[in-house]
């Protein structure tokens, strides 16, 4: 199967909520040293609620779309939710088969959104 | 002859199939293929060889010790070096360039000394020198890149003075293929009293190597870049520097009389090559230099110029292929790129699904690649099996990327 699905090439081409908030609850920012990509992403909490997200990044194919996809999935779920997604979902998510390197540009936009509940519980 | 057909022939890997395309290997700048002769010698030395050195009379470890020892001398005739002494084996480049870091630089360097490098630093010949000048409270001075990406020896000699103690520079950038002028470099560094260690990781196996003519100090590289195994590294040193060096590792066969608390050392090269060493890959190492000088490294050297004047062209006929390099008469085998709104990584994916090994991203030295205003690059490095029509799989590679990626964005 394709690595590069249509599916994949679409949210990289236009990815959604590929933009910072005006005023995010929480923002983080992450790094894979491998390609040099960075990631910068926020959410807007409301109730316990992810009320919307957003991010900012340059990356490859498979990191872009991922992060489009997460923004997508992550609108509207409790803020609870986020500590039982990992990274198997997030793959499959994904739908293409994908390479130990690959795998960590796809986990990126994971890490970081672990790492922005994280920090907001200790804020 | 130069034949790059008969000698892809002579390395196993190329028998490879990667997603069903026989392999492409274009990333000689990480590390290179192994001829036969080189694993032969591995298997023959484990077979009817191995023994320990420098410890037994018994006659496997003889003639363990006799392969050894003759290893140096063959590395020493490769690099011109005075004589085999002068030679220490690591157990790679970056190993060899942190000796002389804690071993050396370490002695003669001071608060308010400076160390000189260039922008074009490999990790490994940086992340020593940042250490070490920190710890010192001396200044670490980078001569910047040229405009054409090429060696600023204007910027260089305006940073020398007697402050500076130390001159570390690379032979060949691993990112851009710039070659530079070390003769020059040492000429200058010496007029102020400075000491040169030369990173040669990318250069020694691409072409003749004459440490005397070029006057350095130190020079180091790594084996596995030049047909050798993997874990062996070189450092050559003038004599009469490895003398002034101490030891930065401490145990077996670098000694001559041990008491309770205290113990002498054997001369150099011995007292830096403490603990049994990489006795086979060392012999095997022999094996390359033999088959590298069969070749010839001008031949060498000039089958890469004539794969990367083709590449670039091949390459650049593709509108919107960004070229990243210096002028050809400065590069070696290197030629890097970037394809317009695609990411390095996915270039180098769809050249894997081709068959075509390349490397993409920050190359270890992330201070280069960020310097010249991108986050990665895609980098093809040629060696003596390449052939043109490698390149033309990658030129079709490129077309395949184009293909997937640079459909219109709606
Ligand atoms: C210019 C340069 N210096 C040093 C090194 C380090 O070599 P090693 O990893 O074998 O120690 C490399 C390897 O990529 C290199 O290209």
């Amino acid at each position: 199967m394709d690595l590069y699905s249509e599916i994949i090439l679409d949210h990289y081409r236009n990815p959604h909520h590929a933009r910072l908030l005006q005023k995010p609850s929480v923002r983080v920012k992450e790094h894979n040293p491998l390609c040099g990509d960075t990631i910068e992403l926020d959410l807007l909490i409301q109730n316990d609620h992810i009320e919307n997200a957003g991010f900012k990044g340059t990356g490859c194919a498979i990191s872009q779309a991922s992060a489009s996809m997460l923004m997508d999935m992550l609108i509207g779920k409790k803020v609870g939710s986020v500590k039982k997604l990992f990274s198997k979902q997030v793959i499959a998510m994904l739908g293409v088969p994908l390479s130990p390197a690959r795998a960590k540009c796809a986990l990126l936009p994971l890490v970081a959104a672990k790492h922005a509940i994280l920090k907001l519980n200790l804020q | 002859m130069f034949d790059q057909k008969k000698i892809k022939k002579e390395f196993p890997i190329f028998s490879r199939k990667i997603n069903g395309k026989p392999l492409v290997y274009l990333d000689n700048a990480s590390t290179t293929q192994k001829p036969e002769c080189v694993l032969d010698a591995l298997t023959n030395y484990y077979s009817s060889h191995n023994a320990n050195i420098h410890r037994g009379i018994h006659q496997l470890s003889e003639e363990s010790t006799v392969a050894y020892e003759a290893a140096r001398k063959r590395v020493a005739r490769f690099i011109h070096a005075r004589k085999s002494d002068e030679i220490i084996f690591t157990k790679n480049c970056t190993d060899a360039i942190n000796l002389v870091a804690k071993g050396f630089a370490s002695q003669i360097i001071g608060k308010g000394d400076e160390i000189i490098i260039s922008a074009f630093e490999h990790h490994s010949n940086l992340v020593p020198w940042q250490e070490l000048t920190k710890a010192k409270k001396a200044g670490l001075k980078v001569v910047p890149l040229a405009k054409d990406l090429t060696f600023d020896m204007n910027a260089y000699k305006r940073m020398l003075s007697t402050r500076t103690k130390m001159v570390c520079m690379t032979a060949q950038s691993n990112v851009l293929g710039t070659v530079l002028p070390i003769k020059k470099i040492v000429q200058e560094a010496h007029k102020v009293g400075a000491y040169v260690l030369v990173d040669g990781a990318q250069s020694v196996g691409h072409g003749k190597t004459n440490v005397q003519s070029l006057g350095c100090d130190f020079f180091a590289f790594s084996a596995h870049k030049m047909l050798g195994p993997t874990g062996v590294g070189v450092l050559y040193g003038r004599y009469d520097l490895l003398e002034k060096m101490v030891p930065v590792i401490f145990g077996g066969d670098m000694v001559t009389i041990v008491e309770q608390h205290s113990a002498q050392y054997q001369r150099p090269p011995y007292r830096f090559e403490a603990g049994t060493p990489n006795i086979a890959d060392v012999i095997a190492f022999v094996a390359a230099l033999d088959y590298l000088e069969k070749i010839g490294l001008d031949a060498i050297h000039a089958h890469e110029q004539k794969l990367t004047t083709y590449a670039r062209t091949r390459f650049s006929e593709y509108s919107g292929v960004n070229i990243v390099a210096p002028p050809l008469e400065y590069s070696g085998g290197i030629v890097s790129f970037i394809v317009p709104s695609v990411h390095p990584h996915d270039v180098a994916t769809v050249f894997n699904q081709e068959g075509v090994a390349i490397r993409s991203g920050l190359h270890c030295a992330e201070p280069l690649v960020r310097s010249l205003g991108v986050d990665a690059l895609c980098r093809m490095s040629f060696y003596l099996y390449t052939t043109q029509e490698d390149i033309d799989r990658a030129v079709r590679a490129l077309q395949k990327t184009r293909q997937i990626f640079c459909r219109a964005k709606t």
